[in-house]
Formats: C-alpha cells, structure tokens, sequence
C-alpha cells in the first residue's frame, strides 16, 4: 500500500470502535488522525486504513477591498508571530503569512488605508541579520520614496529592536515608520495582533514622523504604546507588553478600542526630514557582555573586529586586569564603547579608578545608550565614516535620539 | 409519556473537576478563591478565528455579532499562564494518570499517544478564546449495556463572576470529560447513568467535591426532532425534569412544523423599516430604539406564541437568537397589543406592511446594527421553524426549562495545542494502574466487615468524609463511632452554625480515643468539638468538658444519689432508672459514658429494691 499523505480519508479499528478521520502526518512513529469529531489522536500507523484521496478543494479567495479615498500606508513583512499560522502537518507554528493574509485577518485595517504591501521574507527574528537590516532599509526607503505616507513592517519581536535601531539610522524618513509585531500567536483568538496592528496603521496615518516599535502598552487590550526605535526593548518573554522605553516615557499612545492617537511633544513630527538612506554597515563589530572573572582572553584579537561595545557593569566597568588588552586593542585603532548592563542611567567612567584607566586608553563613553542599540550604531559608524575622530564625535553624539543628555528621574 | 413511541434518544456528558495539586497546564494550585480576595483585573477582546483547516466555526461566529470586552481577576494563586500571558507548562502528569485511571475503571481503550487541542470558546470565559482538550480514551460499558464514547481530559473555564466578568481562580483546574452514546431512552434512565458516573468517579477519592464541581450536559433528540445539546445541569435531581421538559419541547416545535407546512406559511426575507410608525408611541423600549425592523412571516399568527415548554413560547426562541445581537428581546404581533403598544399601532404596522390577522410581525428595535443583526436572526429561527427542530446548544432555566445559547460547535472549532509536546502512553503506565474499589462495592465490605448497616454503610462509603472515616478505621476506633460521629453529631453542630473545617482529623480522632478509652463520654463530643473549634486543643478541651471521673469515684456518685432517693426507688422500682440517669449525668457533666452510668445505677436500684 502506497503511504498515506496528509488530507487522505482514513479508518481506525481502535479499541473495538470505529473511529474516521482524516490523516495528517506521522510524528514520533505514530500516525496522527483528526477525528471527525475535531480530536487529534496518535495511533499505530498499522490500525489506519486508506479510504480515499479527496479532491483539494480550493478555498475561494476573498479580496480585500481597498479604498481609494483613504491615506496610502505600505505594509513590509518580514515574519514573525504576527504573520504565523498553525503548521496543518507538524502542528507548529511557522511564520508564512503574507501581508495580504494580514489584510485579510485584521479586516479593520480595511478601514484606515489602503495598503501596497510587500513580502520581504517569512522568517522569525532570531534569524535577523544585518544584511537583511539593508535590505529592509531599502525596501523602507523606496516605499517612502513612491509616496507611502506611511509604512508597517511586521516583526518577530525577538529581536524587532536591533532592526528598528538599524532601520533608524539608515533611514531617514518624513513619514512614520512602524514597527510591529505579537507576542501571542495570530491563530487564537486572544492574540495581540489585531490591536497591535490597528493601532499602528493609525499611527502610521496620523502626524507622527519617526521611526517607532507600536505594541501593548499593558496586559490589557486597552492602549498600545508608541516607542522611539532607538530606546525601546523587549523586556519579557512572553507578556504583551514586553516592550518598554527605556530612559523615556513613550512617544505617545494608541487608545483601543477608539484608536485616539495621543503624541508626546518629544515625539518628531510628519515632515520634519526629507527621505534619504545610508544603508552602508560594518558588521565587524561586537557585542560583549562583561561579567566578575571574565578572562581578557575573551576580547577578540588586535585587529579582529573594527567596533567593540561591552556591556558594563553599573557605571560602566571593567575589571582592571582587562586594562591592558584592552589598551592593545584600542592602540591597534578598535573602536571601543562602554555602555551598562543596567539599562537604565548613563554611563559615566569619571568616578571610579578603573572608569577613568578606561578613558586614558580611549574608550568612548556611550552615555545612555542602549548596548543593543549601540552595536548597531557601531556598524554604521564604522560603515558610513572612515575618519576615526568623526567617527568617535558621532559615537558620542545623539543620531535618532539614542542618547539623551539630560537623564530623567526614576526607572 | 410513552418514550419508546416518541424514540428518545439521550447521551450525558459529563464533566468532573479532578482534585489535583496542581492546574493542568500551570503549577498553580487548583484553589476557588472569593472574588473579593482578587489582586488585580485586566481587559481583553476575543475575535473568532480560522482553524487549521481554514474555516471558522459556526458557534464562534455567533459569539461574534457582538464585540464584547471581557475583565478578568487575578489572585495571588494565579499566574501568567492563565492570564494568556505565558506559554502552557508541561501536562500535569497527575491529572493524566488519574484519566487514565478513571478510563481503566469504565473499561476504556487508552489512546497510544494523547495530542493536546484547543477548543475555540470565545465566550469569554477562557483568556485564550479556546480551551485545551484531549482525547485520552474510547470505548467504555455502562451498566445499561450502552457505551461511554471518549474520555477527554480538560481544562477548567474560568467562573463568571457576573455580565462579563471572569475569576480566573478556576481556569486550568484538570476536569474529565466522559461522553456516552445516546443510549439512554427514558429520564429515568438518564438520571440513573449519571449517578452510576458521579459514583465511579468519587470512588477514585480524587475528584473536587461540591457544587459546581461535577456538570452534566446531556444530549436530548426524538424521533424526527433534533439532537440538542443541553448544558451544565449542575443537580442530579433537575437532570430527569431536563430531559422529560425536552422531549416536550420538540413534540411542541414538531407540532408548529405541521401546521405551518399545512397553512402554506413563509417567512419574508426582507425586513421592513417602520421606525416611522413608532415616532409617538407609549412603548419606552420604541420610543428609545435608534432603528426598528419588522419581520414579516405570513401565516404563522398564533403559532409565535404558542407555549412549547412551561411559560416557553416559539417567540422566546426567537428572542434568544436575537439577543446575540445585544437587543433586549423582540416583540410579536401573537402577544400585542401590551407592552405599551396600542391595538392602533398594531393595524397601522398590519396595513404598512400589508399583513392580515393570519401574519406575524417580530419587532427589533436597537441601533441600526443591532436592528439588522436581530432582524436576521429572528428571519433564521423562524426558517428553523419550519424545518422542525434546529440542532443547538441549549443551557439549562433554573426549574427544568431550557434556553438558546449558540449553534451545535462543529469540528472546525477544534486545532493542534502547538505548545504542547504529544504525550505517549506507554503499555506499562496503563497495565500499572491499579483500580479503585467503588464506592457501592466498598458500601457492602463495610457491612459485612464492619458490621455497619446497610444505610450507614453507603452513607459513610458516599460521604466526602470517607478517607477520615477509614483512618478512623485504620486506627482502631469502633467503626459505628467513627461513622456516627461523622455522619451525625459533625453535621449536627454545623447546622448548628459550627465551622466544622477548624476540627482537624488529627483532633477529631484524638477526641473519639478518649471517648474509646473512657476518658470521656460520647455525650460529651458536641461540646468537646465545638470548644475545638473556639480555638482550644484537643486535649484541652477534653479535659475541660469531660473531667475524668473513675469508676470508683462514679460508684460513689450513683450510691450517694440513690441512697439520698431511697423512698423514691423503692416506690417506682426499675421505673426510677430514667429519672435517676438525668440527675447521675447532670452530676458529672457528660463525662461518663451513659451505658456505663446505666449498668451501676441499675445494680443500685436492685440493692435498694431488694432491701424492701
């Protein structure tokens, strides 16, 4: 007998019963059976017996309307949870939604814009890398550039801050840029998609002008939050509103069910920069998170990488003993950066003795900036400017608002 | 009524909450809380969705015609899980076995390797929009011959606490599902197969106890009508009336049917607007309505308000469908005028319209999309009409009665629980699990072993007690002691109004040692206890109530007492026992065992008798 595939019509003799289905795959040497009844059971593969090969019925396709009268906003996606759906044969879930599948799971965006919508890849963002940040800038930029009054790229959250920060610098956009994604997947019916997704197209056509990450701004269904690209992060595995401004208040919020848009004044507004792109990358850079007996072993070789950021401690530290690799590194022209693993408050290597032996030698000071963030504004330092003293005035200098130079009360 | 000439056809499915340690899917504790012990609540919105197959279930599409906002509270005892904050945890293998085990005990077929679903309910009532099920085994016998279906293991829904508000407190608790085959063919006989399954399932000793803890849904058709599924009859005793109210109903509707295809009768696609009609009327709920519709069903006068079930009528069915809509109800011309609706108003809609007295018009009024919504659910049921009886899912009235809740669910609201790894069940789990002794098996060894009667027998073996009673047992106490104490003077002193949870088991069997040693009487229990309860020890309380008093010392006592009633004695013979005990255990309190104060006192009056 010719194996079964997925979709065949099958019949089990089971525990004395009748039972018929439809056979969905094999998985841990048992066949997998949906009952009629709607259960999914796991039995000998010998117990099932081929009934028919149904004819595939295709499922008509419903079009999504668009209406001409509505602001134009252009939708990029790139995976992630948000554009998941259940996996019918492993039963996992994968990212292989397109934009037009978004349209047509959140029918309420029907009624902000009318959507061009691309679909840059179907991948979760732990597979990110920086050559896809080009890409995803480039395909930004000429959605900007074909008259897009705004556009929405839909995000695996993982790692959705690394991409809004290289997006940011890479771009410079008159137009806002959304970021977004789910933490819950699409396919239940409490997802966070649908209202992540409404508020962001709102914000989208609204008089924002930045480049922002748009997600729940609680637990509740009651308000997103509009974060600035280069100061937000994911700050829970798994709750809905694991992304938080980090050292500022959010740039605004999103009320649902309303979708009232309520912008900071901070918040840059619509037409403040006129489209332009430096997509150029260093990826010889590194991120380095210090921890108590890290051996200097550990930093790469002279002339390994061009960039360095560590992960300090508290005001930004290292143990002494590291003073002289790193000393070597930075004589052999390595650009070093010092930000905090505590994420919140400014770096300020001025106070303590091991602070200032790491200024003597030249690590730059990285202020407030996320370590994150400051990777990503390394590889384009390094890719944009070849002059290691811009390079160093522009490490130190606020891009896209990554950096502050007042640091607000409170965490 | 002859159900055999009508071809009932019943099935139940039962549900019973397991008294695990743990949640299913989270490694909270399985505790009900009071909702005013909440820590915090939050707001979600649930959206039917699309299942693997690519379709959206009928019954989910109807909780849809509204978006409605849910609140939920959270306690100290919930986490992140129920909030559908977090991915499940692992199954609780407990739970998992003792499904096992309650399959095992019905003669059921293991299923080789469990696959966890997820059941779309957008009800709100669980914060994921479905409900995690799985089909752990098929195929068992009833005692009637019939067959149990499947054996699923579940999670609990959260509790409304009230509109749509939930407490997320029960959310996750393990629950079997058992499903027979409609194999059942009178009430009676239903009421009998979901006894005998409550038995079985208390006789693992691990199932939740109390109201609430056990529903029983029960699936109801006759011949010709519809298979109706009838939801969370929580008494075993409505279960009969449920069924019996059922029966009737879809005689009634089968009855509607005939005379409706007899009379020719339609049902206009078209609802008419008539907001125009009611611009002056007395009606308060038409005068506030943004939008009224009338639905025009020729020839069904009379029929609309016809009764199907006690103080039921074709019309209530009409408005529970339309209360899917968020309308308050709807108005037919079978019941007008009244509700300060005129007869006026009435002819002038009939003429409108072009109706005669033979139609039935159905008002809806509410805002035009709610009007709309209403009108197309009332046009819906009165199509049902006249096709007999709709397959639906029903939800138990307090007195027997059943109302409209949504469409049978279908197969579509089923998916793959992806966060959830299949479970294989291994052939040494299933041959390792040993069986319970039921209860109607152990109610017959504590008769015959114990020397109990019949009556104390099955009522300790039911009791939720049980396991104190058997340590009681176990550690030598005279069983009838045990069993009336438990069975008697427990709930004497808590229908006195004593909240007997503060009299630990460990007290509890300390107190019937001294009773067993003599330390104290058995008439002393009830102060002993209730003294326990105010918050002294067992000992204590012993001691306090029931002073010791020796047999030499109660000798003394009895011979004083007679001696000083001598001429009494001798005048009223063995007829002076009963007064002479009263006085004997006023004197010492209740601390000596009456029996034993009966034998002395009954040698005394001999002595003084014999004296004359």
């Amino acid at each position: 007998m010719e194996p079964l595939v997925t979709g065949d019509r099958v019949d089990c003799t089971y525990g004395g019963t009748q039972l018929n289905g439809t056979y969905i795959t094999e998985r841990d040497g048992k066949a997998v059976i949906k009952l009629d009844s709607g259960y999914n059971i796991g039995v000998g593969m010998e117990t099932c017996r081929f009934l028919e090969r149904p004819v595939p019925v295709s499922r008509p396709e419903i079009l999504t309307v668009q209406d001409p009268a509505l602001p134009s906003l252009s939708i990029i996606s790139t995976g992630g949870t948000i554009a998941s759906r259940i996996d019918y044969r492993t039963g996992a879930v994968t990212s292989q939604f397109d934009a037009d599948d978004i349209l047509r799971a959140i029918p309420g965006l029907s009624g902000i814009a009318r959507y061009r919508t691309t679909q840059l890849y179907t991948i979760l963002s732990e597979n990110m890398t920086p050559r896809i940040w080009q890409e995803l800038a480039t395909a930004v930029y000429k959605e900007i550039k074909s008259g897009a009054e705004g556009v929405i790229v839909t995000h695996g959250t993982d790692t959705m801050s690394f991409s809004s920060a290289a997006v940011s610098f890479m771009v410079d956009t008159p137009v806002p840029v959304i970021f977004v994604g789910s933490q819950r997947s699409a396919d239940r019916p409490s997802s966070d998609n649908t209202m992540n997704a409404l508020c962001s197209a709102t914000a989208a056509v609204s008089p924002f002008g930045e480049v922002a990450v748009i997600m729940h701004a609680s637990t509740s269904d009651d308000r997103c939050a509009i974060h600035r690209a280069t100061r937000v992060r994911k700050m829970h595995t798994s709750r809905r509103d694991a992304f938080q401004s980090i050292g500022i208040p959010p740039l605004g919020f999103v009320d649902y069910p309303s979708l009232n848009v309520d912008l900071s004044p901070e918040a840059v507004r619509r037409g403040s920069d006129e489209p332009a792109i430096r997509p150029a990358l260093d990826e010889s850079c590194r991120l380095l998170y210090f921890y108590p007996g890290m051996p200097p072993s550990a930093l790469p070789q002279p002339g390994e990488v061009h960039g360095l950021v560590i992960a300090g401690t508290g005001l930004g530290h290292v143990s002494t003993d590291w003073i002289p690799t790193l000393k070597t590194l930075t004589d052999q022209g390595t650009v070093v950066m010092m930000t905090s693993q505590c994420l919140n408050g400014r770096v300020c290597d001025r106070v303590y003795d091991t602070g200032r032996d790491l200024l003597k030698i030249g690590v730059i000071e990285g202020a407030d900036t996320l370590p994150e963030v400051a990777l990503v504004k390394m590889m384009w330092v390094l890719g944009n400017e070849n002059n290691p003293d811009k390079q160093r005035i522009l490490l130190s200098t606020s891009l896209k608002g990554e950096c502050m130079k007042r640091s607000h009360h409170g965490l | 009524m002859d159900y055999e000439q009508i071809g009932l056809l019943a099935g139940i499915e039962i549900h019973q909450q397991l008294d695990t340690k743990e949640k299913l899917f989270c490694r909270c504790p399985t505790l009900l809380r009071r909702t005013d012990e909440h820590s915090g609540e939050y707001h979600r919105y649930l959206r039917a969705t699309e299942s693997e197959m690519g379709e959206i279930d009928d019954a989910a599409r109807e909780e849809m015609h509204q978006e409605r906002k849910f609140t939920y509270f959270t306690y100290d005892s919930t986490c992140l899980v129920e909030n559908d904050e977090e991915p499940p945890s692992p199954l609780n293998q407990d739970a998992l076995l003792l499904s096992l085990t309650i399959a095992k005990m019905f003669g059921m077929t293991p299923i080789e390797q469990v696959n966890m679903m997820r059941k779309l309910v957008i009800d709100g009532s669980n914060t994921s929009g479905f409900q995690r099920t799985a089909l752990v085994a098929v195929n068992g016998t009833l005692p009637n011959g019939g067959r149990i279906e499947t054996l699923c293991l579940e999670e609990e829904a959260a509790q409304r606490v009230q509109g749509e508000t939930f407490s997320l407190d029960r959310l996750g608790i393990p629950l079997v599902e058992i499903t027979t085959s409609p194999c059942m063919h009178t009430p009676e006989e239903v009421r009998e197969m979901a006894g005998y399954l409550g038995m079985v399932l208390r006789s693992t000793g691990q199932v939740k106890r109390g109201l609430g803890t056990i529903r029983q849904d029960v699936n109801i058709s006759i011949r010709g009508g519809a298979r109706i599924e009838v939801k969370g009859v929580q008494e075993l005793d409505l279960v009969a009336e449920v069924v019996k109210r059922e029966a009737e109903r879809q005689q009634n509707l089968l009855i509607i049917r005939d005379q409706l295809v007899s009379r020719g009768a339609s049902v206009n696609p078209d609802p008419v607007d008539v907001t125009g009609l009611f611009a002056g009327t007395g009606s308060s709920i038409l005068k506030k309505a943004k939008m009224i519709l009338a639905v025009r069903l020729d020839r069904f006068s009379g029929l609309v308000g016809s009764e199907i079930q006690p103080g039921r009528r074709l019309g209530t069915e009409m408005s529970d469908y339309a209360k899917k809509c968020g309308v308050g109800g709807i108005f037919h011309t079978d019941e007008l005028p009244a509700y300060g609706i005129t007869s006026e108003e009435v002819g002038t809609l009939h003429r409108t319209i072009g109706t005669t007295e033979q139609d039935c018009i159905v008002l809806v009024a509410g805002t035009p999309r709610q009007a709309h919504c209403a009108a197309v659910q009332v046009i819906k049921r009165a199509r049902f009409a006249m096709d007999g009886v709709p397959e639906e899912t029903r939800k138990m009235l307090p007195e027997g009665n059943t109302a409209y809740m949504r469409p049978l669910p279908g197969a579509a609201r089923m998916y793959p629980e992806t966060d959830v790894l299949p479970v294989p069940v291994e052939p040494s789990t299933w041959d390792g699990i040993s069986l319970p002794e039921l209860l109607t098996e152990r109610a017959k060894r504590f008769s015959a072993e114990l020397g109990l009667d019949e009556g104390l027998s099955r009522q300790i073996a039911f009791s939720e007690r049980l396991p104190l009673f058997e340590r009681a047992v176990r550690e030598a106490i005279t069983p009838t002691l045990a069993a009336r104490t438990i069975l008697g003077t427990l709930k004497e002193i808590q229908r006195e109004g004593a909240d007997i949870t503060r009299i630990s088991d460990d007290q509890f069997l300390e107190v019937l040692r001294a009773i067993e040693s003599g330390k104290a009487a058995k008439e002393a229990i009830p102060e002993i206890f209730k003294m326990v309860i105010k918050g002294s020890g067992s000992e204590a309380a012993i001691k306090k109530c029931a002073p010791a008093v020796s047999r030499d010392q109660l000798q003394a006592i009895i011979t004083k007492i007679v001696d000083e009633r001598a001429e009494f004695v001798k005048e009223k013979g063995n007829a002076a026992l009963a007064p002479l005990m009263g006085v004997v255990m006023a004197e010492v309190r209740g601390s000596s065992d009456g029996k034993v104060v009966s034998e002395l006192l009954k040698k005394e009056i001999g002595r003084i008798c014999k004296l004359k």
